[in-house]
């Protein structure tokens, strides 16, 4: 579920105010969007996603809200991971985040081999 | 707003109708094909997303890998017979090749906009993509051929003239208060399935909407008692990426290893979990599938770097996330060969269609159903392109909206809480042992009190009277998750048998006679008949009194 929106992070670009599937944030003019309806978060982390600055973080845990500090996001090395990790904006073309997706098929193959 | 009667929306405000050639409600992975088909085929389109054209949807969060097989009569041949072998005697060979061949030969024209991977070969892999990628790679294809996108736009209505062709919709911009209409030469629904909100992951915004709307327009459905596929997670996560668990050994409470028996997994860790506790470990992944396995799904490990345990050192438990008619096949049924629906005007595409001609009784897992939204897409823009064009937009005529329950009460507004709606159908439709393992009695009697709830809410809940556009809604999704459950029950009680991923633990045979669809239909009087010129199979079944007709 949303669990944060890092202010000091945030550029106010309002972009995941638009992007969220379920309308968890209302935009805040000048500043960043406030987490209106976080019981309406599916859990998706798209909004991370779509974040350029790292400025959210989504607790796994879809069912029970958490209570999580910017400290102790930082700290895990979580922020920005997955927006690392899928190799968008800054990361594309590196090939340590390449898209390696395609390889779903050979993965199962060696899983039916195994069993 | 000249040609709206009867519509009563004192907190919103009514925007100037939009014109169009093709309206395409959802803008998810069917939603976007269909989008591109249709301004490729020179309509003017307009596209409505309850949340964001590009990360709604279930197919934006996955890895959709298509139904891939080269256009060589022999694969072919051998890729369909594989398919029918499973199919449950409903499936159709004629619609397979169509959409292995639509498939084939439309994905890579997205190649300006996907950044398709090569393998060491330098072969070019078209088969499977990200979905997140995907889908705001069809965003961008459908922005440049100027379709015009509604983001935050969920739609709430059909509207159709006097002799019931749907000529456009009606919905909110939830953002800004304001409601939309639509005024269009056809309409496509592209809203996907209804997994009853079950958290499976990017099924939130499923909950049924296009087929309340469709039914409203005099539309009926076929293999909704197909709608109990499950897919393992961990525990209190959405992580339903199913990859790495075939890689999987299962425990139980005590530590015991499961055996799971080949093509069983569901039944066998739902039986467990009925149970007590299934705790999981991935430590017979390989180490090298381990190392790139965030470069294959990013997704999937966040659930335990995010504070979970190691999965490949540790056992953490899992449970299984309903599927409803996501990876079911059942859906809106398919009045002809265009996707059309049997309400004049209103095309179907996607998970909201029935896809039993290319699944039949079991799933078509991701690669068929990718194939399918695809292909769906293709084959019905093309075709309501081509009636705008023919017919042009009806803009002139008068429309009346069909929205009903959940809308605008049948009798006097009064309160019910959608949310109170939700979980008294999520009592019926979520817990494994009244739809993995369904049994008659059980059955009637979780029909006899979706039938009261329906009732309520029918009579009662005022959507259009609600203070913010978010209550009305949520009061319309509430009505839908409610109708799609009545319509996913009544089926699996009228089909006294087990055929495919429909499961009667009363009836454990499967019926020759019965190999053929079933439809189900209607709003406050449901009915149902399976398909076929044959006499009916069960003139008078064994059905237990619950309150439907």
């Amino acid at each position: 579920m949303i669990s944060l929106v890092i202010a000091d992070r945030c550029t106010g670009c309002q972009v995941c105010v638009r992007v969220c599937p379920t309308n968890v944030f209302d935009a805040v003019r000048g500043g960043p969007p406030v987490i209106a309806r976080q019981q309406d978060c599916q859990t998706c982390f798209l909004c991370e996603l779509y974040c350029q600055p790292d400025a959210l973080y989504v607790d796994p845990d879809c069912e029970t809200p958490a209570a999580v500090s910017a400290e102790e996001v930082e700290r895990s090395g979580q922020r920005g991971r997955y927006r690392r990790d899928s190799g968008w904006d800054e990361w594309a073309g590196d090939p340590r985040y390449a898209n390696e997706h395609w390889r779903m098929d050979q993965i199962f193959a060696r899983a039916r081999a195994l069993s | 707003m000249p040609n709206i009667q009867g519509s009563t929306t004192p907190p919103i405000a009514e925007l100037p109708p939009i014109a169009a050639d093709v309206l395409v409600i959802g803008g998810g992975l069917s939603g976007t094909w269909a989008a591109l088909a249709a301004a490729q085929a020179g309509a003017r389109v307009v596209l409505a997303d309850k949340g964001y054209c590009g990360a709604s949807g279930v197919a934006a969060t996955s890895g959709p890998g298509h139904w891939w097989v080269p256009p060589d009569p022999d694969a072919r041949a051998e890729a369909i017979r594989q398919r029918m072998a499973i199919a449950g005697g409903i499936a159709d060979p004629a619609w397979m090749e169509r959409i292995l061949d639509i498939t084939w030969t439309t994905l890579p024209t997205i190649a300006d906009v996907y950044d398709f991977s090569t393998d060491e070969a330098g072969t070019v892999q078209y088969r499977g993509l990200r979905g997140p990628e995907y889908l705001r790679a069809m965003r961008r294809k459908i922005h440049r051929l100027g379709v015009r996108i509604l983001d935050q736009s969920p739609a709430l209505e059909l509207l159709a003239d006097s002799d019931g062709t749907i000529v456009g919709a009606r919905g909110l911009r939830r953002q800004r208060g304001e409601a939309w209409t639509v005024r269009a030469g056809a309409v496509i629904l592209a809203t996907g399935g209804c997994a009853f909100k079950s958290r499976l992951l990017g099924s939130h915004t499923n909950t049924g909407d296009g087929h309340l709307m469709a039914a409203e327009a005099g539309v009926d459905f076929s293999g909704m008692e197909f709608s109990t596929y499950h897919t393992v997670a961990p525990a209190h996560s959405t992580m339903t990426r199913s990859m790495s668990f075939a890689f999987a050994t299962y425990y139980d409470g005590e530590g015991r290893e499961i055996a799971v028996p080949p093509g069983d997994t569901t039944r066998t860790l739902a039986r467990a979990m009925l149970d007590g506790p299934v705790l999981c470990s991935l430590h017979r992944m390989p180490a090298d599938i381990r190392e790139r396995l965030r470069r294959v799904q990013p997704n999937m490990m966040l659930p335990f770097d995010r504070g979970g345990a190691d999965p490949f050192t540790q056992r953490f438990p899992v449970l299984l996330r309903p599927e409803g008619t996501i990876r079911g096949s059942g859906g809106i049924r398919l009045a002809d060969d265009d996707c059309g629906t049997a309400a004049d005007g209103l095309f179907v595409v996607g998970d909201a269609a029935t896809r039993e001609p290319v699944a039949g009784a079991v799933s078509g897992g991701g690669a068929i159903l990718a194939a399918w939204a695809l292909s769906s897409g293709v084959i019905a823009g093309r075709a309501a392109a081509a009636r705008a064009a023919r017919q042009g937009r009806r803009t002139d005529t008068a429309a009346r909206p069909l929205g009903q329950a959940g809308l605008r009460p049948a009798r006097h507004a009064a309160a019910v809480d959608p949310r109170a709606v939700t979980a008294a159908v999520q009592a019926e439709m979520l817990p494994y042992d009244k739809t993995i393992f369904r049994r008659g009695p059980a059955l009637a009697r979780s029909l006899s009190r979706l039938e009261g709830v329906w009732n309520d809410l029918r009579d009662h809940l005022d959507g259009e009277g609600a203070a913010t556009a978010g209550e009305t809604v949520q009061a319309r999704e509430s009505a839908a998750l409610t109708a799609v459950a009545r319509w996913c029950t009544r089926a699996a009680l009228v089909r006294p048998e087990s055929r495919g991923m429909h499961l009667r633990v009363d009836a454990p045979a499967s019926h020759p006679a019965l190999a053929r669809r079933l439809t189900v239909g209607g709003l406050d009087r449901l009915w149902s008949r399976f398909e076929g010129p044959a006499p009916q199979p069960l003139e008078h079944p064994v059905v237990p009194q619950a309150g439907a007709a």
